[in-house]
């Protein structure tokens, strides 16, 4: 098949970008979305022009690199990553327009690729539990109950890829914080910093620069791995409990 | 198991607190529940109007002598004013404040625009400040009378009827209550999520209960004008 691609050009972060047509042919419906790049970046190498720099990683769906904007759309029209998508959700014939993660958090490094160290800083905040070294410890050693477990893992799913933050109309982190403070806050291994956790990764976040969150609900429907809406609620109720501990110390 | 590696924090409790997002998102969710239970009951009250003037103007009265004899005339009637005034600023100022700081996370639109998010959702903003200023319009027309022709301290019945026999009088009301409406719908809902008691079991009810309020909050407050219009109240 054949498409008219419309896509971002930036030369770096200073240099203001535009959109740019191409015209792609020799599109197979089971390529991937980053294939289909591949195969214009061929043509423009063989052209001696500068082909479109995109972020990939895996391809697999796990690693969280690839996002873009595809129509509107964090990652395109389906739920799932732009290395997982393919080509057979397009028409022969389609324009599609093709735009970076937009967030003053993320600013576009070039074409395509943006800055999400925020992400990084976040996670450095209190992303993480604090455990001895040594050998793995006996796995009935700590028992977490099953809805527990589930909870954690619903949300250990959030691979980080940013489409909640391009998604949202404040470029907001909500959701992928939210993500991650669920995740450790509910197991007992994330326990013991529980309250800091929560209260440093929300300032981190704020400190970023992203956006507060209205409940517009469209990270929710961006997320390639389902991360649920309620999760904003979950971490504010986390929040609440750390402050009111915070202010009885 | 895991040491605890605490940072000792230190910044003010409040003022950690205003300058985090999730706490000034805290702080309008309280505030909006406040005004919104103001309304509930506002709206019942304004409901009177139907029994006709002695009763509604006894009930105008007795809101001045509520609490008496324990408190002084209007005492009771001053503190809700003090609550209200403090809950409308607090909630503009963070409104303001998130407002600007939720444009500045996202300066660069896409090229390729998309619809997002529902009405109720989009239009928070324009609502609040049709909200504002029609709450300022509200006190020069029904309690100080400063805009309201033909009317008389302490006849309430008849200062409505006067206001909705103008049809300025009846676009203003029918157009603010729409948004209260509106604003009400995605207002509680989102409360619940910000005050931490949503989750995906609730979502329903909570959806639920937030547009029965803003319907019945937005039908209660429209009867009156309408009445008034159609000559049932006169
Ligand atoms: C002074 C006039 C008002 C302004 C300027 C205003 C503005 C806003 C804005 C912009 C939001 C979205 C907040 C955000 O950015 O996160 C909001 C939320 C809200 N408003 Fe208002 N509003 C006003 C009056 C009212 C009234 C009269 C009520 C009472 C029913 C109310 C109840 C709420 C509630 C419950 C929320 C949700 C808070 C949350 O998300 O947790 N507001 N308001
Ligand atoms: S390249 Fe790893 S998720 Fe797409």
């Amino acid at each position: 098949m054949r498409l008219t691609l419309r896509v971002w050009r930036q030369r770096n972060a200073e240099e203001p970008g535009a959109m740019v047509t191409y015209d792609v042919d020799g599109i197979s419906e089971d390529m991937s979305f980053l294939e289909m790049l591949d195969t214009l970046n061929e043509k423009l190498i063989l052209s001696g022009d500068e082909p479109v720099a995109f972020d990939h990683d895996c391809r697999e769906g796990i690693c969280g690199a690839c996002g873009v904007v595809i129509n509107g759309d964090a990652h395109g029209p389906e739920r799932t990553t732009t290395c997982q998508l393919h080509m057979r959700h397009f028409e022969d014939g389609d324009t599609v327009d093709v735009e970076p993660w937009r967030a003053g958090a993320f600013p576009v490094v070039k074409d395509l690729v943006v800055d999400r160290s925020a992400f990084d800083r976040i996670i450095g905040a209190g992303g993480y539990i604090s455990v001895p070294t040594g050998a793995a410890p006996e796995a009935h050693a700590t028992p977490v109950p099953k809805a527990d477990a589930d909870f954690a893992f619903e949300h250990a799913e959030c691979i980080g890829c940013g489409a909640c933050v391009a998604a949202c109309p404040n470029g907001s982190a909500m959701l992928f914080t939210s993500a991650k403070v669920n995740h450790l806050n509910v197991l007992p291994q994330g326990a013991p910093e529980r309250e800091t956790r929560v209260l440093d990764m929300v300032s981190a976040m704020d400190e970023e620069g992203f956006g507060g969150c209205t409940l517009a609900g469209e990270c929710a429907t961006a997320c390639p791995k389902g991360i649920p809406l309620p999760s904003i609620a979950a971490m504010n109720k986390e929040w609440l409990r750390a402050t009111r501990k915070a202010s009885r110390r | 198991m895991a040491l605890a590696t605490r940072t000792e924090r230190q910044p003010s409790l409040t003022r950690s607190f205003w300058g985090s997002t999730v706490g000034k998102k805290t702080v309008m969710a309280v505030s909006g529940l406040i005004m919104l239970m103001y309304l509930v009951a506002h709206m019942l009250g304004n409901l009177k109007i139907f029994f006709g003037s002695g009763e509604f103007n006894a009930y105008a009265h007795w809101l001045r002598t509520m609490g008496e004899p324990l408190l002084h005339y209007e005492w009771a009637l001053w503190a809700v004013r003090v609550m209200l005034l403090a809950a409308v600023v607090l909630h503009g100022v963070a409104a303001y404040q998130l407002s600007r700081r939720d444009i500045a996370a996202r300066p660069s639109k896409y090229v390729h625009k998309r619809r997002r998010a529902s009405y109720a959702t989009r239009t928070m903003r324009w609502g609040g400040i049709i909200l504002a200023l029609f709450i300022v319009w509200h006190l020069l027309d029904l309690t100080t009378l400063t805009v309201n022709e033909n009317a008389q301290p302490g006849r309430p019945y008849e200062n409505v009827v006067a206001t909705f026999s103008t049809w300025y009088g009846n676009v203003i009301y029918l157009v603010a209550m729409l948004a209260v409406g509106l604003h009400v719908r995605h207002g509680f809902w989102s409360a619940a999520q910000t005050l931490g008691v949503g989750n995906a079991r609730r979502d329903r009810i909570l959806k639920t209960v937030a547009n029965g309020l803003a319907l019945v909050l937005t039908a209660g407050f429209v009867s009156v004008p309408v009445a008034v219009m159609t000559g049932v109240v006169g």
